[in-house]
C-alpha cells in the first residue's frame, strides 16, 4: 500500500512542479523540429526522383537518428528528474515526517522508483512512438523491430535511474548526478572505442569498450536497440553513424537486467539501514 | 529484578550510543518516560537531544544501546501508527495545501478516507488554519508550517507524540496554543516529548523533565513534586556576624552574603523556621524570609554551565 501512495506522490510531484509538462512540451518541441526536417527530406526525395531502395534506407536513417537523439534526452531526463528525490529530501529533512510513519522504507524508495519509472516510460514511449508515427506518415517506413527497441531503450533509462537512486542514498544531490552521468560517459565513451576497435579490427580496443559496458551497461543497450531498429541493409553494410559494429550480445542485456536489479537492491538496503 | 514493565513507559532507553564518524553525538542516554506524562527534554545546542530523538523514533540507528517505544522495541513498523512527531526543522513537499498534506500523511498512517475527512477539518480548526487550507505551502509563513507540522503530528491520535522545538517559529499567540495543544493532548491521555529551549514554556507545560549534557541524561526531576528539594531562600538581616553566616552551612550547602541579603539554597522548605530560629538566636534583626523554587533556568544553567554547554 504503502508503495502506491509514494508512486502517487511522486507522479503528482512532478506533474505539480511542471517537470512533466515541461519535459512533454520540450519533447513534442523535439517532435515538431524532427517532423519539419523529415518533411523536406521528403520532399526532396520526391523532386528528385531518388531510387526507392535509397530513399527507404535514408528514412530508415532518419529514424535510428531520431530515436538517437531520444535516447540521448531520454537518458538526460532520467538523471535530472531523479536525482534530488531522495539525497534532496534526507538533506532538508522533508523525508523525516515520512520515514516516522507506519511504512516500511523499502516501500517508500520503490513507491518513489515506481513513480519515476511510470513517469519515464511514459515519456520514453510517447517520444519513440512520435518519431516512427512521424516516419511512418511522411517516408512511409518505422524502426525495424519497433517493439524490441523500445524495450531496451525503456530498460536503459531504468538502469540509469536505479543506480541515480544507489547513489543518492550515498551521496549528495550534485554528486549523485557528476557520478552518475560520469558512468554513462563512460559508457558512452567505451561504445565508441569498442565501435573503432571493431573496424580497425583491434580486439583489445574492444575489450575496453566490453569492460566500460560491464561497468555501466547503459551505452550498450542502446547500441542493442540500435542494432534492433536499423534496416538489415544498414546493420550487414555497417553504414549507420549510430553504431552497429560491434553488437553488444543479448547475454550483456541480460546482464543489465541484473546489473539493474543489484543497484535497486543497493538501494533498498543503504536506505533501510541509513540514518536520516 | 526489576518491579516495573517496559510497557509501563512510553519510552525506554537503555545506554543509548550514537557516534558519527567519530564523533560522539549521544553518550550514554538511559531515560524512562512513564505514560500519561509530558516530558520536557532539555539541554544547550548540541547536548544530543534531537539526535536522541531521532534514535528513539528510529530515524537514526543507534551505535549502541536499545530503546523501546509503547512497549514495543524502536523500529517496530505498526507501533508508528500511535506515534505522531513534528521534526524541528519541519519541511514538506510545498506544492501541496494543508489538506493535501494532511491526506497524504493520513493515507502513509493507513487512516480511512472517512476517518480523514472528520479530523482533517478538526485539526485545521485547532491549528488556526481553515482560513489557508487551499494555499500552497510554499507561501507559508514559518509558524504557519509549524503550525500544520502540528496538525499532521496529531492526524492520527497518537499515545505518543514527538514535539521537537515546536514553539521556534511561533509568535506569543501561537505559543500559547501549543501550550493549550499539549494541555489537551496530556487530558487525552496522551504522552508529550517535549524538546524545547524555552524554559518558561517547558516549566508550565511539563510533569517531568531531563537535563542532557554531552549525550547524557544528568537530572531528571519532577515539575509539580511537593518534596520540595530545590529551594532559595533570600533573607534580609541585620548585625549577621561573618560566623553567624557561617553557621547556615549546616542547612545549606551554599551560602551568598551580600550585605544584609543572604542567600541560601536548602533542601526543603521545612527547615526555614529552624533558619529563622538560629539567626535571631545569634543577634540577627530579620527584616524578610522569602522562600522561593529555583526557576527551571537558575538549574538549567547550573547543569549546563553559563557557557550553554558551547
Amino acid at each position: 500500500m504503502g508503495v502506491w501512495i509514494m508512486a502517487g506522490v511522486t507522479l503528482r510531484e512532478a506533474a505539480r512542479k511542471k517537470m512533466l509538462w515541461m519535459a512533454l512540451a520540450a519533447g513534442g518541441a523535439f517532435l515538431v523540429l524532427f517532423g519539419t526536417g523529415l518533411h523536406f527530406q521528403a520532399k526532396d526525395f520526391a523532386e528528385h526522383g531518388m531510387s526507392p531502395v535509397l530513399r527507404r534506407e535514408i528514412s530508415f536513417t532518419m529514424v535510428t537518428m531520431g530515436l538517437y537523439a531520444v535516447d540521448l534526452l531520454a537518458v538526460l531526463m532520467t538523471i535530472l528528474t531523479s536525482i534530488d528525490t531522495l539525497s534532496g529530501e534526507i538533506a532538508s529533512g522533508t523525508i523525516q515526517a515520512i520515514a516516522t510513519k507506519p511504512i516500511p522504507r523499502w516501500q517508500l524508495l520503490l513507491g518513489k522508483w515506481l513513480g519515476f519509472s511510470g513517469m519515464l516510460s511514459g515519456y520514453i514511449a510517447i517520444m519513440v512512438v512520435g518519431v516512427n508515427a512521424l516516419t511512418y506518415v511522411m517516408a512511409g517506413v518505422t524502426a525495424r523491430h519497433l517493439a524490441r527497441g523500445l524495450s531496451l531503450m525503456w530498460m536503459e533509462s531504468i538502469v540509469l535511474l536505479s543506480v541515480t537512486f544507489a547513489f543518492a542514498t550515498y551521496f549528495s544531490t550534485l554528486t549523485t548526478g557528476v557520478l552518475t552521468l560520469g558512468l554513462h560517459g563512460l559508457a558512452f565513451l567505451g561504445g565508441w572505442i569498442e565501435q573503432f576497435g571493431a573496424m580497425t579490427q583491434t580486439s583489445r580496443a574492444v575489450n575496453v569498450g566490453v569492460i566500460a559496458s560491464i561497468l555501466m551497461p547503459s551505452e550498450a543497450l542502446w547500441r542493442r536497440a540500435a542494432f534492433e531498429m536499423q534496416s538489415p541493409l544498414a546493420n550487414a553494410m555497417r553504414i549507420s553513424p549510430f553504431s552497429t559494429l560491434s553488437i553488444p550480445s543479448m547475454a550483456m542485456v541480460f546482464y543489465a537486467v541484473l546489473y539493474l536489479a543489484i543497484a535497486l537492491t543497493i538501494a533498498i538496503l543503504r536506505f533501510s539501514q541509513r540514518d536520516l | 529484578m526489576e518491579m516495573t514493565r517496559s510497557s509501563d513507559f512510553a519510552i525506554r532507553t537503555r545506554r543509548l550510543r550514537k557516534v558519527f564518524s567519530g564523533k560522539v553525538a549521544v553518550r550514554n542516554l538511559t531515560l524512562d518516560v512513564p505514560r500519561g506524562e509530558v516530558f520536557g527534554f532539555l539541554g544547550p545546542n548540541g547536548a544530543g537531544k534531537s539526535t536522541s530523538v531521532k534514535m528513539m523514533l528510529g530515524l537514526v540507528f543507534p551505535t549502541s544501546g536499545e530503546a523501546a517505544i509503547l512497549g514495543r522495541p524502536v523500529g517496530d513498523v505498526k507501533t508508528r501508527s500511535r506515534v505522531g512527531f513534528l521534526p524541528e526543522h519541519f519541511r514538506f513537499y510545498d506544492w501541496l495545501t494543508p489538506v493535501e498534506l494532511l491526506k497524504l500523511h493520513g493515507r502513509l498512517y493507513g487512516m480511512s478516507p472517512a476517518r480523514l475527512r472528520e479530523r482533517i477539518p478538526i485539526l485545521l480548526e485547532l491549528v488556526g488554519l481553515m482560513p489557508h487550507s487551499n494555499k500552497r505551502l510554499r507561501d507559508f509563513s514559518k509558524g504557519m508550517l509549524q503550525r500544520i507540522g502540528l496538525a499532521q503530528a496529531l492526524l492520527n491520535e497518537p499515545d505518543l507524540i514527538f514535539l521537537d522545538e515546536p514553539t521556534s517559529g511561533l509568535d506569543p499567540v501561537g505559543r500559547r496554543l501549543v501550550r493549550d495543544i499539549i494541555k489537551a493532548q496530556r487530558d487525552r491521555g496522551a504522552t508529550v516529548l517535549l524538546n524545547s529551549h524555552l524554559l518558561g514554556e517547558v516549566e508550565v507545560t511539563c510533569n517531568r523533565v531531563a537535563f542532557i549534557k554531552d549525550g547524557e541524561v544528568v537530572e531528571t526531576r519532577q515539575l509539580n513534586d511537593e518534596i520540595d528539594d530545590q529551594t532559595m531562600v533570600s533573607i534580609r538581616a541585620a548585625h549577621v556576624t561573618a560566623e553567624v553566616a557561617r553557621g547556615l552551612s549546616r542547612w545549606s550547602l551554599s551560602v551568598c552574603a551580600n550585605g544584609e541579603r543572604l542567600t541560601l539554597s536548602v533542601s526543603s522548605g521545612a527547615v526555614v523556621p529552624e533558619i529563622v530560629h538560629y539567626l535571631v538566636a545569634n543577634g540577627a534583626e530579620i527584616y524578610e524570609v522569602t522562600p522561593r523554587r529555583r526557576s527551571l533556568e537558575e538549574r538549567f544553567l547550573e547543569i549546563v554551565g553559563k557557557d550553554g554547554g558551547l
